[in-house]
């Protein structure tokens, strides 16, 4: 424990991505397999469970010290994370020197058995060991603990550094191993070992899908020197992106968040059946009737998400198709390194075989990603506009030689996003945000006028301001309350922000009568007053200018 | 809220009055008499009659406030009398020359604690408890959050963390004056005994120190440093104002911590973008608040700066003792807001 509370303290005291990734190594090299099993996990956000809540260790906290509540809320405000205030605070107390006895067991012993054994108490008992525990850690360690416990371990690691240290560590290909970690880890000395185990020949992946390969925001300019048809370019739908995979141990679904999300797509799972063995396609994963030209809107796919076991008529409503993208495995054996011409003549030849025999029910299940070809480069941005209508969120654009990597890795692969849509809106209210933003005001929630002269409330924005300007509004916030709502201040509403979003629908739900996607900041407008805010009114004018 | 009128100290638009005295505390506009508790910017300001503070901070204050004021030094302890009344000035810790100002007239003494701290510091004299009937006291670091390590262990930390990068150069950001000598003195008692390289701003208030017999390592401004010396394992000291500011282009493969108590707190750190935060703070911790207002025996509190609110609310409700926050110009440190280096050519060129 104290090697990982060490390694917590370097990744968290540097933004060196050199120093962070040396720090990775030196502990997975010296780590026993459990400890380093539960690190990796750790580090990977993968088994961020909540084994007490914040509440609870606060109240734990409180009747240790004899604080009053408020003094604790107060304390809170400045922290902006209650593991933090906790742990700080029962320092306070702290007067006895650490017995440090328990903090030589090891993480794996913490993670798997004193954690959980904390958790599993109740009452006066739980209170009496947190607190056993609390005083047998010294001062610096407090905090490791409590954000084990509460589920609010974090640290500033990518999972692509973690990947890559593991696999320098253990002498693997950074790849094999970023495989190796799809579709779950779960901690133990055994799994450790399985995953830097030396690679085989014919290694059996079976149980899981292929990291999935990411493209990056295009720039102006960034291409214009490469052959225009060099490029495929195929819509950029707005669904979830998704493995579909039937291999002899049977067929999957994974979502790009490496969850298996076979139960809420059963009508994909049956079509996955329909494929040959030894198959896996990257695609997407969307609502589209039968015989419609254009999908139906994310907030349709929303219905079927998270829906363990969809009712008929949901699966009527909102039938769920997979728009093919790519082939990653055919008959068993990985194409990735194939070029991308290659890859998608045989999904092409795999898409006809299946439609032949099994087309004739459910046709639009499978659904090849439409491709196109730009004869001049001049033609790009014209073709993104017509994303709108069909329903896409911009287009892709991807070398037709480029094999199918890992992770994101610029250079072959981009998106090309449509403008997104605009208001200007004033600021109602604001609330502070937690951890880095504690005690600074940067949740925002914005207004829009309606007929009768009244803002109403019709999204929330957390981002788009620089530090500067999140100063400075905090500085106008504090001094132009009108009223408090506990953490949450109304202000004078005299600031106007330009929103920026990706789509608007209606809702049901929203107080204003619609939903917007991705809202964020994109320009202070100090030049406009706030009479000069969009209303309700052109937020439907919006609406109605989508398909 | 506001002092009660007729009281021994006032709340007037320049400050803290003492009319017995005619003469300010630490006040935020010229004045003709001003009684001055320690020469940071927000306590000692320009265009004052006459400055009355420790002689140990006349350097500091005449480089601070302009060389040709006119400055009554007075030593720890002594009696005054000023008008009609007696006054005092008694170690606070804070800084080099820091003090507490206690007033007395009409059978009424108060306590202006100015800023202090109560754990030990070899640059400067230790804090002296004083009792009075009033006692208006800081509240920076007002949150039982705040607990804080003696200087000797931060130090440590503070050198095994430079001598942990012997192949780059090492920049530790603090304020110029105070933070920097204390962190210097502390080095030297670790038995440091390398030249240390000084930002324009903190260079220019060694003087003082020196002066005051503050054993500190050897040190160098940086703009007195050779082109291309070698800077791996250095330790360069410089203000905060100078993070990521262009002048310290040649450090930019250096490893950097900040020296404040706000890195108690890990958002205030990451927030900043230090790498490592070291909590070491010239002002009380919560314990050194509480210990200072029971040992004062006062039976009202005024408190100002930062945590006012907090600390009168704990103090009146849980202590029992009579307390109230004082509203004013006090201002406190904000996590966002450093004590800027006072712009100079020098500061410039480096």
């Amino acid at each position: 424990m104290q090697a990982f509370a060490a390694l917590f303290r370097e990744l968290d005291g540097t933004s060196s991505t050199s120093a962070k990734l040396e720090a990775l190594q030196v502990y997975f090299r010296s780590a026993a397999a459990a400890d380093a099993a539960w690190a990796l996990a750790l580090l990977l956000g993968k088994r961020r469970r909540r084994l007490i809540t914040g509440r609870r260790l606060r109240e734990i906290c409180l009747a240790g010290t004899a604080l009053p509540e408020w003094l604790f809320e107060a304390c809170h405000a400045q922290v902006g994370d209650s593991a933090e205030t906790v742990a700080l605070l029962w320092q306070q107390r702290a007067d006895e020197s650490p017995t440090s006895a328990s903090f030589n067991e090891s993480l794996a012993q913490w993670m798997d058995e004193r954690l959980p054994q904390l958790a599993a108490l109740d009452g006066e008992e739980q209170a009496e060991a947190v607190r056993a525990c609390w005083r047998s850690l010294p001062a610096d360690q407090l905090l490791l603990v409590n954000k084990l416990l509460s589920g609010g371990f974090r640290v500033g690691v990518s999972t692509g550094l973690v990947t890559r240290a593991l696999a320098q560590s253990a002498d693997l290909d950074e790849a094999l191993v970023a495989h190796r970690l799809m579709g779950g880890f779960i901690p133990s000395a055994a799994a450790y070992a399985e995953l830097t185990a030396a690679a085989a020949d014919h290694e059996s992946l079976s149980a899981r899908p292929y990291p999935f390969f990411l493209a990056s925001p295009l720039e102006p300019g960034q291409l214009e020197h490469t052959p225009a048809d060099a490029w495929q370019v195929e819509w950029k739908w707005d669904g979830i992106r998704g493995q579909l995979i039937h291999r002899s141990s049977g067929c999957s679904l994974w979502s790009r968040g490496e969850e298996l999300i076979n139960e809420a797509f059963p009508e994909l799972i049956a079509l996955a059946e329909q494929l040959p063995q030894g198959t896996a396609l990257d695609g997407e994963v969307i609502v589209w009737q039968g015989d419609a030209a254009t999908p139906e809107s994310f907030a349709s796919l929303q219905r079927r998400l998270g829906r363990k076991a969809p009712s008929r008529s949901l699966q009527r409503d909102c039938p769920a198709a997979f728009v093919a993208y790519d082939l990653l495995e055919q008959e068993g054996s990985d194409l990735r390194e194939m070029p991308l011409h290659t890859r998608r003549e045989r999904l092409e030849q795999l898409r006809q075989r299946w439609a032949a025999t099994h087309g004739s029910e459910g046709l639009g299940r499978l659904r090849l990603s439409a491709t196109q070809t730009l004869s001049s480069w001049g033609e790009l941005d014209h073709l993104r506009d017509q994303a709108r209508a069909q329903r896409a969120e911009g287009l892709m654009l991807k070398a037709r030689e480029s094999p199918y990597l890992v992770g994101r890795k610029r250079g072959f692969w981009w998106k090309h996003k449509l403008e997104p849509l605009r208001l200007d809106a004033v600021l109602l209210y604001a609330q502070a945000g937690s951890g880095k933003r504690a005690n600074l005001y940067t949740d925002y929630s914005f207004g829009l006028w309606n007929g009768e002269g009244e803002l109403v409330t019709f999204a929330k924005a957390y981002s788009g301001l620089d530090n500067g300007e999140i100063r400075e509004l905090d500085r106008w916030i504090r001094a132009h309350t009108t009223e408090r709502f506990g953490p949450v201040r109304a202000v004078e509403p005299l600031q106007v922000f330009e929103l920026a979003f990706e789509g608007i629908q209606p809702s049901k739900r929203h107080k204003c009568g619609f939903a917007v996607r991705f809202p964020r900041i994109s320009r202070w407008r100090t030049d406009k007053p706030a009479s000069e805010a969009d209303s309700l009114a052109s937020a439907m004018a919006l609406m109605e200018q989508q398909p | 809220m506001p002092l009660a009128p007729g009281g021994l100290l006032q709340l007037s638009p320049e400050g803290l009055y003492c009319p017995a005295a005619r003469a300010w505390i630490d006040p935020w506009r010229p004045v003709p008499r001003a009684l001055i508790t320690h020469a940071h910017a927000d306590h000692a300001r320009p265009g004052c009659g006459e400055y009355w503070a420790i002689g140990a901070s006349e350097g500091i204050l005449r480089e601070r406030l302009g060389a040709e004021i006119k400055l009554l030094p007075v030593d720890y302890g002594q009696l005054h009398r000023i008008g009609e009344a007696r006054v005092s000035f008694h170690s606070a810790g804070h800084v080099l020359g820091s003090a507490q100002i206690r007033l007395e007239a009409g059978g009424e003494s108060w306590l202006v604690s100015g800023d202090y701290k109560r754990c030990s510091d070899p640059s400067c004299a230790p804090f002296e408890p004083v009792q009075a009937d009033v006692l208006i006291t800081e509240a920076t670091f007002g949150l039982p959050i705040y607990r804080w390590q003696s200087g000797a262990e931060v130090a440590a930390q503070i050198l095994e963390w430079w001598r942990s990068a012997p192949d780059r150069p090492s920049v530790l950001f603090c304020y110029a004056f105070g933070k920097a000598q204390r962190v210097l003195a502390e080095l030297h008692r670790l038995g440091v005994s390398d030249e240390v390289l000084l930002h324009g701003a903190v260079d220019r208030l060694m003087g003082p120190y020196r002066e005051a017999g503050v054993a500190m390592p050897p040190t160098r401004p940086l703009a007195q440093l050779e082109r291309g010396a070698d800077l791996a394992g250095r330790l360069l000291i410089a203000p905060p104002a100078a993070h990521r500011s262009r002048g310290l282009g040649r450090f930019a493969k250096a490893q950097n911590g900040f020296v404040s108590g706000w890195m108690a707190v890990r958002g205030a750190r990451r927030r900043r973008g230090y790498g490592r935060g070291f909590v070491m703070s010239d002002h009380a911790d919560w314990a050194g608040l509480l210990q200072s207002v029971t040992g004062s025996q006062a039976q009202q509190v005024y408190v100002t700066h930062g945590q006012s609110n907090v600390l009168a609310r704990y103090l009146q409700e849980v202590e029992g003792i009579s307390a109230e926050p004082l509203e004013g110009h006090f201002e406190a440190e904000r996590f966002d807001e450093e004590e800027a280096a006072p712009a100079s050519p020098e500061a410039a060129a480096i």
